[in-house]
């Protein structure tokens, strides 16, 4: 198995040992204000800090290319309510079509 | 109760369960296409689907490998975002109050969706069968997309010619979104992008988002201490009202 393969499997265990905890843990524990505040606030901080990665960044590098145009039609696409789906063949065509004319690298 | 019959099989907590395992199931297509672009293989792909099973944390998983981090911190993301399935374990666990057998099985379908399904429900059984609906119907098209999109990506070649990495820029904002639900929420999302870009050129790759979690579960500590009982009496009226 190869190195990455490892850290998926031991993600995996992970991802399913953190939902049996909410089974098993003593209500004390999880069950304040506090847990459930920072779960949400991770939770939020983790995409957004994703979001950022996946449209602005090349390697260690921050650059602007045909992936804000596709940022910018997904934000349109989820301020219409569209389905999830097609917020992500509006990113996608976005991308594509700054491309072909030549507007975004 | 009569089990099987059509009474029981098409409540209000079932249809709901069902409409949400066909929209979640469907956009496994862009999961199982984003991690063969990510270059993960085939059985990586569907492990993830199959065993983390937790929409959020796969694609946390997959979008930091494309940025060119380690698996350690892939591996790490995904589990942060995954913490708030231990919430969900919890208030499921109250609401239903499951025989020790079927915690297993349960506490793999807990997740976004069988939660918020069951939640929402205004009783008892009607819960049990949100979250088992929504649970399981999730779980089945889930995994059947994943691998369709799996199985597309490995036929498409080139990801940027098809517009995958905007696809992916969509895809995280799509999980995003409807967490932004006032103020607070949309500040914490712009400081973390802010730090997160701040990181990038300064950290090595895969820890800029880490650096932008440990900031934000920071921020909540020190800010819960300051309006901790308002917060907490909100909370125990919350969870009194979903005992019903």
């Amino acid at each position: 198995m190869s190195e990455l393969s490892w850290w998926i499997a031991g993600a995996c265990v992970l991802a399913f040992a953190i939902k049996l905890s909410g089974y098993f843990v003593p209500r004390s524990v999880l069950d304040s204000a506090l847990m459930t505040r920072v779960a949400a606030t991770l939770t939020v901080a983790l995409l957004a800090s994703l979001v950022t990665m996946n449209a602005f960044t090349s390697g260690q590098e921050l650059v602007i290319d045909a992936r804000v145009g596709a940022l910018a039609a997904a934000s349109i696409a989820l301020l219409f309510k569209a389905p999830f789906l097609v917020v992500v063949i509006a990113g996608a065509a976005a991308a594509i079509v700054l491309r072909a004319t030549g507007l975004a690298a | 109760m009569m089990p099987g019959s059509t009474r029981e099989l098409l409540t209000p907590a079932t249809r709901m369960g069902v409409s949400i395992a066909i929209a979640t199931g469907l956009y496994g297509v862009s999961f199982g296409a984003l991690s063969i672009a990510a270059g993960l293989d085939l059985w990586q792909t569907v492990a993830l689907s199959a065993i983390m099973f937790t929409g959020g944390s796969q694609f946390a998983f997959i979008g930091v490998i494309a940025g060119g981090g380690t698996g350690a911190a892939a591996f790490t993301a995904a589990s942060l975002l995954g913490v708030r399935n231990a919430v969900y374990g919890m208030q499921i666990k109250q609401t239903l109050r499951p025989r020790a057998r079927q915690v297993p099985m349960m506490a793999h379908v807990t997740i976004d969706e069988s939660t918020a399904t069951s939640l929402s429900q205004n009783s008892l059984a009607e819960r049990a069968r949100g979250f088992w609906t929504a649970g399981l119907g999730v779980f089945i098209l889930w995994n059947l997309f994943t691998l369709v999109g799996a199985l597309l990506g490995e036929s498409l070649g080139d990801p940027a010619a098809w517009g995958l990495d905007g696809a992916a820029v969509a895809a995280f904002l799509g999980l995003l979104w409807p967490r932004l639900k006032g103020m607070e929420p949309i500040m914490i999302a712009l400081a973390a992008g802010v730090v997160t870009a701040l990181a990038v050129p300064l950290t090595a790759p895969g820890m800029p988002i880490l650096i932008a979690a440990a900031a934000a579960v920071l921020y909540a500590v020190l800010s819960a201490k300051r309006g901790e009982q308002a917060t907490e009496h909100g909370k125990r009226q919350e969870i009194d009202g979903g005992m019903q």
